[in-house]
């Protein structure tokens, strides 16, 4: 059976069908992305799955467990997950360290509290109160309580949002680190780059429905899209798309007698694939 | 390796932690510590009135504070801190963890004890030196001083946490919360002495456990000669322990059942 296996999810706030009819299987190991624009779906999915929301309809099992689970079941359960929130905060009147520590005792089998402080980046922080921490900061020491559980499974709704660039380089080698220690991940994210760099599987929601689950290398047939190619002829900047662009390189390196004046082969990016999956935002 | 930890274990943290939050939060410290002793010290020293043989209406304040300060460090604190831990997202995150409810109970539970005792003994302090209050002789008195602090500081933390789900937001708390609690101590007989109070203001404050914590505590700060003077001709003992009890329950019943983790 799959880590994750969700069938016909359906869920409505008032009129609005937020979730309507939604599949997913995520497996044991894999880091599993979540795409889709502002309002799809997305963290109402996954905090159903969390045991945050109740659903209308369909089945849902996280774990082996229904998220609904109640009491003793439910504490052996959210002991083998961990949680990052899309918006959370605290009051601020601890420091990062006690703050960590203190979380490390909910668990049966905590990581170690300074490994993971160090591991987020906060080593020079761990001393401050929550409060005066930046943005970012803060939303590394969410990282931190999202981890130190050592979580089998592990939930990230947007987790990078206000991430400087080096801090994002940083939280994909260490995300990439619990993959290999064996932890499954469920990333949401707007950022293409991170789903590419990170995920072994994406799935881009809309309107509360997948549009389609693939590899970010394979989303929309992107593997095998023509590529275009672009070089200087003369005053000319020409443009071709092909399915062969080796072969049209070739010919027209043969063409110029070598080098071909500023050659540029391009596919489409992850980014422009996605664009056009979830089309016009008005529609 | 599914052996998580006890709920009591994480509660007796949690308790920790509480204090250490609360102990820095400079303005929640000097409003629930010291208000009390504010007040005292302006009723005490407005009011020097004798209200019956031996009885000074500063001593039968000094009473009314100590039970009211159960009151307001408890349900009070509780009922507008929580909505603002919830604002914050803080309770959700904490109900993503293997936390139990019951943890996060004993650890407010801790907290108001803690901040009763230093409340107490300001208020003991202040009533002794400056007030005429006289400290009990008869051991008896101080047992029923004991289980009424800690009855009474029980009660008092389960229903802020039943409350705390009344109010729609953190922000609002206090303009729903403030006025139950000033209103019920006017009713009560904490400003003004409850025999002369209008009929049905004591009827409605005989349905709450305030009436019943400041008259217990009368009991043990006033000669038992003042027993003639309330209400019942009596201290009513053994009825207050069951009233504060029934209230225990309901706290406990609807904090169990119905305490909201997330704003929506
Ligand atoms: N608690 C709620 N009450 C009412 N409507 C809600 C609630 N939560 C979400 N919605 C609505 O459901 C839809 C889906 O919201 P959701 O938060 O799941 O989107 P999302 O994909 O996570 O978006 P984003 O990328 O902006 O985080 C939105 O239209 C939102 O307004
Ligand atoms: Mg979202």
């Amino acid at each position: 059976m799959s880590l994750i296996e969700v069938k016909g999810l359906k869920k409505s706030y008032g009129d609005l069908q937020a979730v309507r009819g939604l599949d997913l299987q995520i497996e044991q190991g894999e880091i599993f992305s979540l795409l889709g624009p502002n309002g799809a779906g997305k963290t109402t999915t996954v905090e159903i799955l969390e045991g945050f929301r109740t659903r209308d309809s369909g089945s849902v099992s996280v774990l082996g467990v229904d998220p609904q689970i109640k009491g003793h079941e439910s504490r052996i359960w959210r002991n083998r997950i961990g949680i990052v929130l899309q918006n959370s905060a605290d009051a601020g009147d601890l420091s990062v360290s006690e703050t960590v520590e203190h979380f490390s005792n909910y668990y049966s089998n905590p990581l170690n509290v300074q490994e993971v402080i160090n591991s987020v980046g906060l080593d020079e922080k761990q001393s401050s109160l929550i409060r005066t921490l930046s943005g970012g900061q803060r939303r590394r020491l969410d990282v931190a309580l999202g981890i130190i559980g050592n979580p089998e499974l592990l939930f990230l709704d947007e987790p990078t949002t206000g991430f400087d660039p080096q801090a994002r380089r940083a939280f994909w080698s260490l995300i990439q680190q619990l993959r290999n220690d064996g932890t499954t991940i469920l990333l949401t994210t707007h950022y293409l780059d991170e789903a590419q760099a990170l995920a072994d599987r994406v799935a881009v929601i809309n309107h509360g429905q997948i549009v389609e689950i693939s590899t970010p290398t394979e989303l929309g047939g992107r593997a095998t899209a023509q590529a275009t190619v672009q070089w200087r002829d003369g005053a000319q900047i020409k443009l071709e798309k092909t399915d062969n662009p080796t072969a049209l390189v070739s010919k027209l390196s043969a063409h110029f007698g070598g080098e071909v004046p500023e050659v540029i082969v391009t596919r489409p990016s992850l980014e422009d694939i996605y664009l056009e999956m979830i089309g016009n935002p008005n529609e | 390796m599914n052996k998580v930890p006890s709920a009591l274990k994480i509660g007796l943290r949690r308790g920790s932690l509480e204090i250490k939050q609360f102990s820095r939060q400079r303005e929640s410290v000097v409003f629930t510590l010291f208000f009390p002793v504010i007040l005292l010290v302006i009723f005490g020293s407005v009011f020097q009135n004798t209200i019956a043989p031996g009885v000074t209406f500063s001593q039968y304040f000094v009473a009314g504070m100590i039970a009211s300060g159960l009151v307001n460090t408890g349900f009070q604190a509780l009922a507008i801190t929580i909505p603002m831990e919830r604002d914050v997202g803080a309770l959700k995150r904490l109900r993503g963890t293997p936390m139990p409810a019951s943890s996060y109970f004993i650890g407010k539970a801790i907290l108001i004890f803690a901040s009763m005792a230093v409340q107490i003994i300001m208020l003991l302090g202040f009533g002794v030196l400056f007030f005429g209050l006289e400290m009990p002789t008869d051991i008896s008195k101080w047992v029923t001083f004991t289980w009424l602090v800690i009855l009474g500081s029980a009660c008092s933390t389960a229903l802020g946490i039943a409350f705390s789900i009344v109010p729609k937001s953190g922000r609002g708390a206090s303009a729903v919360v403030s006025p139950i609690v000033i209103i019920l101590q006017f009713f009560s007989g904490v400003f003004f002495v409850f025999t002369q109070l209008p009929t049905w203001m004591q009827q409605v404050a005989a349905i709450f456990p305030l009436k019943w914590l400041t008259q217990g505590m009368r009991s043990v700060f006033l000669p038992d000669s003042f027993a003639a003077e309330e209400v019942a001709k009596s201290w009513e003992i053994g009825r207050t322990f069951v009233i504060l009890m029934l209230w225990l329950a309901i706290g406990i019943f609807f904090s169990v059942r119905k305490f909201k983790w997330d704003r929506d």
